[in-house]
């Protein structure tokens, strides 16, 4: 039981980490060049094709994928 | 815009103008317009000190898109109006963004003879092999066999290498970029402004929607790795002989040297001129 009561709070402890990098849809036209150039392999295509960041705590901040960004439809989410 | 504006690029952006730009998806006009807000982001250049002028075409759509002062001229003239700029205001730092067919087509004698005289102006040629607006003709830089739709069999003669043409007009600062190598192209940007003289950068960039689709060679990200493949840095070219070099290019800072600039020389044969002339006066006036 005790252990139970310990994930419980645990759980509300624990708080979603935000996405390393943000996608900015209205912008993005699904050129996939995000997804095909990324090292650490952090997006995936949803249903429209759409990148959608799936493995974020792969991310390394290496920059490539908002610097390759002909939209600029992508931005980092750490300052 | 989204609420967390970290990158860079959106603060240069025109807030008024619509999203997405009209480019197709995946052109790698995008990546080079980046590169360049960068570069002036890192140099820390006052906005009001920037000029940029471009001419007609896919590539002179760039400076609507960014919130400096920006010229957008008839095509071909873009260095000719640059110059005009440059020499009304010597203060500005002056860009010209054009194409490989607005740049070494119809403005080739305008081209040529800006670098022969030596005016401090950074000149960006975009050059993705095709006249991509205006639906594929084959330009000044198209490969020798390569498709375009006024060249249906195979282009016939021989192409434009436009670093080797800047060299030997007179340039002081050539250097080649691909859109692949975006962060090596925001660095060579940025030394091309700081260069005092006439600056040339050569992107290398994709058109997939025309070359690509006439040349069959795939997606925007093929041609984007298509580059990374090609590519060969200064430093290894210089070990590898011309039959390994041949089909690949070389990247980085080609070129640079010294020269006297033709506007401080100008305002020099001014200052002379003015000074005899006050000289006449007081000996007249004695």
């Amino acid at each position: 039981m005790a252990d139970a009561e310990e994930v419980e709070i645990k759980k509300k402890k624990w708080k979603r980490r935000p996405d390393p990098v943000v996608i900015y849809k209205k912008w993005c036209k699904t050129c996939n060049i995000c997804i095909e150039m990324c090292p650490k392999n952090v997006f995936d295509t949803d249903r429209d094709g759409y990148p959608v960041v799936s493995r974020g705590l792969d991310c390394t901040q290496c920059t490539i994928c908002w610097m390759h960004c002909p939209e600029f439809a992508i931005t980092s989410n750490e300052k | 815009m989204a609420e967390q504006v970290s990158n860079v690029t959106h603060k240069y952006l025109r807030p008024k103008k619509t999203f997405p730009n009209v480019w197709c998806p995946g052109c790698g006009i995008g990546i080079a317009m980046g590169a360049l807000i960068r570069a002036i982001d890192t140099l820390e250049l006052d906005r009001n000190e920037v000029s940029i002028v471009s001419g007609i075409g896919c590539s002179a759509r760039i400076p609507v898109y960014l919130d400096f002062n920006t010229l957008h001229t008839t095509h071909g003239r873009a260095i000719a109006f640059a110059t005009g700029v440059k020499l009304g205001n010597p203060r500005l730092h002056v860009i010209v963004i054009s194409g490989d067919g607005d740049l070494l087509a119809i403005g080739g004698n305008h081209f040529i003879h800006t670098a022969r005289r030596n005016i401090d102006i950074t000149c960006i040629l975009i050059n993705n092999y095709i006249y991509g607006m205006t639906g594929g003709q084959y330009s000044p830089t198209t490969p020798f066999a390569k498709n375009a739709s006024t060249a249906p069999f195979g282009m016939v003669e021989q192409s434009f290498d436009p670093s080797d043409l800047a060299i030997s007009s007179g340039a002081t600062y050539v250097a080649r970029g691909t859109v692949y190598h975006a962060s090596q192209l925001s660095r060579l940007i940025s030394q091309a402004i700081q260069h005092k003289g006439f600056s040339f950068v050569e992107v290398i960039a994709n058109c997939h929607t025309q070359y690509g689709r006439l040349n069959r060679e795939g997606s925007a990200v093929k041609m984007i790795q298509w580059q990374k493949e090609c590519a060969v840095p200064v430093s290894t070219a210089a070990k590898m002989s011309p039959e390994e070099l041949e089909g690949k290019f070389v990247i980085g800072k080609l070129h640079e040297v010294f020269r006297p600039e033709y506007v401080s020389e100008y305002q020099k044969t001014i200052d002379r001129f003015s000074r005899e002339e006050k000289s006449d006066q007081q000996l007249q006036e004695s």
